[in-house]
């Protein structure tokens, strides 16, 4: 069953996918041809990965009908994709490491003649202009070689279908050009490609057809030539209502300083970083998840080295000895994942704040609980001191969190800080900042809602693979200049034709 | 950065009872014995008997419980601290080493009981540094401390046999047997009809109600669980995992190398070759049983301590070896292991 070139390889209609209350996906159709590059464009949360966890059978659709090769399938398990020939090509390469190359290679190839499978790598690798040796440890590849290695995986068990999730982070422009020259060779010979992106310049440069999603619902469809400007205004709508409600005051003193950061952590890492942050300043971090904002908060919260540059916060200095003690404490972060990275599972509300505060070394069951009840009474916490941290709902988390930055924080660094929160308890937690931040702190936060950023914010800062593209006050930029900067177009190269 | 596991199981949330555990063990040990064609009854009954069956008996008992909840004790701190301090038995021997050495050294300068005193200090100086020294190799070197503890244990082990055979040989000839009796005045005494000494069972018993206190009653036990718990979020509330390992790790250290130095001076009254008499590793199992509960050590060391005890006279009476209490001992675990692990899975 050959599905010629030009015609449909997969056609989605009208598919719903649905996660309690929330709508992740709310009728999508669109048409996937052989021989073509599709992209899928959107921002945080517009329904990308859920689509696509659908095509690989890892999640099944609420309803919609989904159409292979022309024929109505039934996608419930990745084996049901894998059968069909859909392949998908993770940001983090799923291998083995501690295996090398040709046994990741075999482990899932048809057949177990290592003398053959080892020169049918070797004929793969070469026809692709990879250069993989067999026998290497995975373990000791680049991020680029672990992706040609899935490649040639998926390419031996004769994938029709080919989906790659942000495939260009953290690889080299040199291997960003091999896998391109071998996606366009995939295509020629009737492939049906479908690259995840929000590299506007890749996208440009590779596909033949783009589909914003935007709310899980596709805003746009668009085929070469592409009219970049309404591409971002599809992916990012306009502000409903953009006005700030922060506004600016006198910058103070320099609250925290970077200069020339580099770090090698996280999916992009940070290149070149040098900022700084003064009292009285709210900073927005901007960009698609994993563009380096998680690591910047951590290495400014001291809870990551980084691996050259220097960083200067206040009163303690440096940051690049291990926090100690108490005293370090004028610098808080909150992170994401509340439960499993800023409070602990099993102590109570009273333990927490026993631990944050100035604490006796002996401790009564009765100490702190008087404080710990005006606190839960002013921060409105439901639960009682006793409650464990695992007890509360996700927003009394965050509330924890909060009562539980001292009086002396001076910088508050906060991660997706309104994650699961209604209107009602955002709106009580940017007070709670405002007061705590006083006349002499600073707050700086990562948020995947630029409203809330336009709108909260003094400063935006915007990340693209590690980098920062646009640093400017929210009342002297507008959105059309921060969803190019978030698709990794700084506004002196806007007009720019692609690379 | 993802939050580690604690080892302590926390949520006592499911309703299968704790009474099934001893049913558990005491099933399966009873069909091994019925296998075997003995009769549990007989058995049980000479346990009892070799243990709690008069005052003298179980005063052997006391002089083995001692040793075991001063190393279970220094368990509920590693454990608290999220390490499995398996290292424990080598720390066991240094501080039987340690506190040998200084009752060796030429004496006259100072009273007997000041010696004593601070050879018991050094075992505990000796065991807290091989605690300190696994607790490193992790913090430093990243190994593992259950790899770094069990290579620490051949040292402590072939340390002692060394000085057995070589620099601390019994006059004349070296012999499994261990060193030569230490002088009486270094012996912790024990009164008339009496086999365990008093100061080793006060020491005991004052540890114990120490690691009560400090776990559940002090800011150090607080940080000690968060830092165990969720080593990330601890260092937002300015705590260092990895200094509180290291506290953690001398402080089981400590109180292992005093349960050797108390098999030195108050039960072999020499070194021998196998002065820790595998203590730490039963402790490991007694604080396991005890769902790592400071309130339980007590009363399960002082069971493992029976059963130990217990079985010295099986071979004689019974014609059964001894072994008889490991096996028991590790039914019993097995089904704790079992059962908290189904209790878990439930809620």
């Amino acid at each position: 069953m050959e599905t010629l070139p030009g015609n449909d390889m997969i056609g989605l209609e009208e598919i719903h996918k649905r996660f309690g209350r929330v709508e992740a996906l709310a009728g999508v159709s669109m048409r996937i041809r052989a021989g073509s590059v599709h992209g899928i464009v959107g921002e945080n949360g517009a329904g990308k990965s859920t689509l696509m966890k659908i095509l690989t059978g890892f999640i099944s659709r609420t309803s919609g009908t989904i159409r292979f090769a022309g024929r109505e399938v039934d996608l419930r398990t990745p084996r049901d994709a894998d059968r069909l020939g859909i392949g998908m090509l993770y940001q983090e390469p799923l291998d083995f490491p501690r295996l090398s190359v040709l046994d990741n290679f075999m482990v899932a190839a048809a057949g177990h003649d290592p003398g053959r499978l080892r020169q049918q790598l070797l004929e793969l690798s070469d026809r692709f202009g990879f250069s993989l040796d067999p026998d290497s440890a995975v373990e000791r590849l680049t991020v680029g070689e672990r992706q040609q290695l899935e490649l040639l995986r998926l390419i031996h068990r004769r994938c029709r279908v080919l989906i790659l999730d942000e495939p260009t982070t953290g690889i080299s422009q040199e291997q960003q050009e091999i896998l391109f020259a071998a996606l366009r060779a995939l295509r020629d010979r009737g492939r049906a490609i479908i690259l995840v992106s929000h590299k506007l310049a890749e996208v440009r440069s590779l596909c033949d057809r783009v589909t914003v999603l935007r709310q899980g619902r596709v805003v746009a469809d668009q085929e070469q030539p592409l009219d970049e400007d309404r591409l971002l205004q599809a992916m990012f709508g306009s502000l409903p209502g953009g006005q700030r409600t922060v506004a600016s005051r006198e910058t103070g003193r320099p609250i925290l300083a970077m200069d020339r950061v580099f770090s090698g952590a996280g999916r992009s890492g940070l290149h070149d970083v040098s900022v700084s942050v003064a009292e009285n300043e709210v900073v927005g971090l901007a960009g698609l998840d994993g563009s380096g904002q998680a690591v910047f908060l951590r290495i400014a919260g001291g809870l990551l080295q980084p691996d050259s540059g220097s960083v200067r916060l206040p009163a303690r200095g440096r940051a690049d000895r291990p926090a100690k003690g108490r005293d370090c404490r004028q610098t808080v972060f909150l992170p994401a994942d509340r439960l499993g990275e800023g409070l602990v599972p099993g102590l109570s509300i009273r333990e927490h704040l026993l631990l944050a505060g100035d604490t006796p070394f002996f401790l009564a069951p009765t100490t702190g609980r008087t404080q710990a009840e005006k606190t839960i009474a002013t921060c409105n916490i439901v639960g009682s001191p006793s409650t464990p941290a695992d007890g509360l709902s996700g927003g009394n988390q965050q509330r924890l969190l909060l009562s539980l930055i001292p009086d002396r924080a001076r910088l508050i660094l906060l991660e997706n800080p309104t994650r699961g929160l209604d209107v009602r308890s955002a709106s009580w937690m940017w007070q709670f900042l405002h007061r705590r931040m006083g006349d002499d702190g600073a707050i700086i936060f990562a948020s995947p809602d630029l409203e809330e950023i336009m709108t909260r914010a003094t400063r935006i800062m915007v990340f693209f693979n590690g980098r920062i593209l646009l640093d400017a006050p929210t009342d002297r930029t507008d959105l059309q200049t921060v969803s190019r900067a978030i698709t990794g177009r700084t506004p002196e190269d806007a007009r720019l034709p692609a690379a | 950065m993802k939050a580690q596991q604690s080892i302590e199981n926390q949520s006592p949330g499911s309703r299968l009872p704790l009474l099934l555990i001893p049913a558990l063990a005491l099933t399966l040990v009873c069909l091994l014995l019925l296998v075997l064609g003995l009769s549990p009854l007989t058995i049980g009954r000479a346990l009892a008997s070799g243990s709690v069956g008069n005052w003298l008996k179980f005063s052997h008992v006391l002089s083995v419980w001692s040793p075991l909840l001063l190393c279970s004790c220094g368990l509920l701190f590693t454990f608290r601290a999220g390490l499995w301090n398996i290292g424990i038995e080598g720390q066991v021997i240094l501080g039987a080493i340690c506190c040998t050495a200084v009752l060796r050294l030429p004496g006259g300068l100072l009273p007997p009981p000041a010696v004593l005193t601070l050879a018991l200090l050094a075992g505990g100086a000796g065991g807290g540094l091989w605690g300190i020294l696994a607790g490193e190799l992790r913090n430093r070197g990243g190994v593992n401390e259950i790899f770094g503890g069990l290579g620490l244990n051949f040292v402590g082990q072939g340390l002692v046999i060394w000085l057995i055979f070589g620099p601390w040989k019994r006059a004349g000839i070296a012999s499994m047997s261990g060193t030569d009796l230490l002088p009486p005045h270094f012996w912790l005494q024990c009164p008339p009809g009496w086999r365990v000494a008093p100061v080793a069972l006060a020491l005991a018993v004052l540890t114990l109600a120490a690691s009560i206190l400090l776990l559940d009653r002090t800011r150090f036990g607080l940080r000690l669980r968060a830092a165990g718990t969720s080593p990330g979020a601890a260092r937002l509330f300015g705590i260092e995992p990895d200094r509180i390992s290291l506290q953690a790790m001398f402080l089981a250290g400590l109180l292992a190398g005093l349960a050797g130095g108390l098999q030195v001076t108050a039960v072999y009254h020499r070194l021998i070759p196998a002065i820790s008499s595998g203590y730490g590793y039963l402790a490991l199992l007694v604080v396991m049983l005890a769902n790592y509960r400071p309130l339980a050590v007590p009363l399960i060391a002082l069971f493992f301590a029976c059963l130990v005890t217990g079985s010295i006279q099986l071979p004689i009476s019974l014609q059964i070896d001894s072994s008889l209490a490991g096996v028991i001992q590790g039914a019993c675990v097995l089904s704790a292991l079992l059962v908290y692990g189904l209790r878990k899975e439930k809620s």
